[in-house]
């Protein structure tokens, strides 16, 4: 039934433009599998947390001057004297560490329910275009302050493409708009820190359009077959969705009201200084199992391409998988693999905030090898040996009949 | 301190890695920080204004000589209980350069509300050149700017002396435990009764050095007692809420049975 109305205003708007339709569509019509569970609840508090970045974020930039010698002021200035300043800068900063778990979750739920398998391909790898492009917001995000950590973060990474052949040096320096990290860097960075969100937005639109392609994909990765196994998204999804919100608010406000710095680096509140270098520099905990994969390698330009291919192996994850099951709920091999390697994520993490030596640096490199033999080694050949549990002929009867399945999915 | 310690350990366990960039400072050759019961500890805690404010007097009279307090103007001081009037007062202390004046030439006058507290030196080689090449910091943000927030400043202040265990410093440093190295440029500030307290405490080097702790935190975040009230109020709302609308939820897809 597509969208009726008699309302002779929303007729004339909508034959022009179809807005209410495409609402219609995608709130009322459009099936949703009945048997989410809360794991699935993370997209939405992802587009939530996008749009809470975005006006702080403009906000901010009203109040904040990028120049190397203004730049920290200006963020005490905020902190002090702007109205709600000091709530706008913490929502902002943690906010990207909350942006960052909620990324985190959703992935592994995609990892743990098989979403990137065909035919949604490439609502998985736009996610990881995604991924990246968030990666590279927060990274310069944490550079506007101009604090130590900033400064020294900024020249770590920045440093790192100084390791590609013949071109790695006329590169960095492109990249500083100069030949160390100052003024022209700090510009150029929050001119493309303010750029990339709406970046993102576009990128979560086509995310949006390719996932209402193919469907979600729901804890028993069986497709929805009858009428019998779907809902509609309102108001079933508003109501659960509203509600992920406000639970997922209560740990974002313990941090921004309660622990507002405890995500970040006392360093950072050091002004930047070039001749100072601080005794150790860390990434913002969200990049570290990254850094540990970059740190964990002895040669330099090795050590960068491994870290950027533990991004990339994740693009290529859908043709890795071997098994034509796709949630772990009826795998049980993959569902300890899942595990083992949630675990190695955040051994890398541990890994990655250490000084990288002595046993701790062997550490990284079992870890690191383990990450790349999960992809590359087990994902193709459990698919090949797992003998994977029988599928419950559709969603209904599987939700109406027992609570097993339903219950083994909600582990995740 | 409990309960914080314990939110604390709770956050590092959801978040898996959080407790990381923490505690990849924490590890050095530094001696444990002391740890004090402050005030303004806690979800709960505000600033104790008197202890605060005789923070403040320790700083004018022993750190001002060396140290910054660049991001607090005078008119901040009534955040901390002092009266208009004495703030002013205060401000009026100090000689301010402002201008230039209609024939373009500089001038000093009493200061203002509106002036922030004038640094020492005018700049940071000149800073150095009067501490034998070692820059005083500005003390506006250093309780956040150390690992350890203020149980640093406090041990640090009060710890000179400490198990030296014959530790020999260079010349021109001092020893202190809890200091990263064990020796730092600057001598030990505080002596007993070296400042006489307006409101009669007992001026030991330990209440100073807590006194004193106590004021760089609420200099280094001032809206601490604004955010913790606020954060109160939000988190009760969204816990109810979430109360709410779970039960919103349970009710709608009842209909689905």
């Amino acid at each position: 039934m597509s969208f009726q109305t008699d309302n002779k205003l929303i007729k004339w708007f909508d034959d022009r433009l179809p807005l209410v339709s495409v609402m219609h569509h995608t709130f009322v019509q459009h099936p949703y599998p009945r048997n989410l569970n809360f794991a699935y609840q993370f997209g939405s508090i992802l587009g939530v947390m996008l749009t809470l970045q975005i006006v702080t974020g403009i906000v901010l930039a009203m109040h904040y001057t990028a120049h190397t010698s203004m730049a920290f002021d200006s963020v005490e200035h905020i902190m002090r004297d702007v109205n709600y300043g000091w709530l706008l800068r913490y929502m902002h900063a943690n906010g990207a560490s909350m942006f960052f778990i909620a990324v985190y979750l959703h992935m592994f739920r995609g990892l743990y329910y098989g979403s990137y398998k065909a035919p949604r391909e490439m609502i998985w790898m736009i996610g990881v275009v995604i991924l990246l492009v968030m990666m590279a917001t927060g990274f310069m995000g944490y550079v506007l302050p101009w604090g130590q950590m900033s400064f020294w973060g900024a020249t770590v990474i920045t440093n790192l493409f100084s390791a590609l052949p013949v071109v790695g040096d006329p590169i960095v320096t492109w990249l500083w708009g100069g030949f160390a990290v100052d003024n022209p860097t700090l510009n150029r960075f929050f001119s493309l820190h303010y750029l990339l969100p709406f970046v993102i937005f576009g990128l979560v639109f086509l995310h949006l359009v390719a996932l209402h392609q193919k469907g979600s994909t729901n804890p028993l990765g069986i497709e929805i077959k009858g009428p019998a196994d779907y809902i509609s998204f309102h108001p079933y999804f508003t109501v659960k969705d509203f509600f992920g919100f406000a639970a997922f608010g209560v740990l974002f406000a313990v941090f921004v009201f309660w622990f507002p710095n405890y995500l970040g680096h006392p360093d950072n509140y050091i002004p930047a200084d070039p001749l100072v270098t601080p005794a150790h520099i860390v990434p913002e905990w969200y990049f570290l199992p990254f850094y540990a994969i970059l740190r964990s390698v002895p040669d330099k330009l090795l050590g960068v391409l491994a870290m950027f291919a533990a991004i990339g192996v994740l693009f290529i994850l859908p043709w890795l998988d071997r098994s034509r099951v796709r949630s772990a709920a009826f795998r049980p091999q993959y569902k300890w693999f899942f595990w083992i390697f949630a675990l190695d994520c955040i051994v890398l993490g541990y890994a990655g905030s250490q000084p990288a030596e002595g046993p701790m640096l062997v550490v990284s490199q079992i870890a690191t090898f383990y990450y790349f033999f999960h992809f590359i080694f087990l994902m193709p050949v459990l698919g090949w040996f797992e003998r994977p549990k029988p599928l419950p002929t559709s969603i209904s009867e599987a939700v109406l009949a027992g609570k097993a399945s339903t219950s083994a999915g909600e582990n995740a | 301190m409990m309960i914080n310690r314990s939110i604390k350990v709770l956050a590092g366990a959801v978040l898996g890695i959080g407790l990381m960039t923490g505690g990849a400072l924490a590890a050095g050759d530094a001696k444990e920080l002391k740890s004090v019961d402050w005030h303004h500890s806690g979800p709960f805690g505000t600033y104790d204004r008197a202890q605060v404010q005789r923070g403040f007097q320790v700083y004018t009279e022993v750190c001002a000589a060396c140290h910054g307090l660049k991001y607090i103007a005078y008119r901040n001081l009534m955040e901390i209980g002092f009266s208009e009037e004495q703030a002013k007062a205060i401000a009026a202390e100090k000689e301010i350069e402002d201008g230039p004046d209609a024939a373009g030439d500089m001038f000093t006058r009493p200061g203002r509300l509106s002036d922030k507290v004038p640094s020492p030196f005018p700049n940071q080689n000149a800073a150095k050149a009067s501490n034998g090449g070692a820059y005083p910091p500005d003390l506006s943000l250093l309780a956040k700017a150390r690992v350890g927030g203020e149980d640093y400043l406090y041990s640090l202040l009060s710890g000179y002396g400490e198990d030296s265990h014959g530790h020999e410093c260079p010349n021109g440093t001092y020893n202190n435990p809890y200091f990263a190295g064990g020796c730092l440029a600057m001598p030990a500030p505080l002596a007993d009764d070296l400042i006489e307290y307006v409101d009669g405490t007992p001026a030991t080097v330990d209440q100073m050095a807590k006194d004193v702790s106590a004021f760089m935190t609420w200099a280094a975040e001032p809206k601490m007692e604004e955010r913790k009230a606020m954060g109160f109020k939000v988190i009760i709302f969204l816990l109810i809420m979430s109360g709410l609308l779970y039960a919103a939820k349970r009710r709608i897809w009842a209909r689905l049975h």
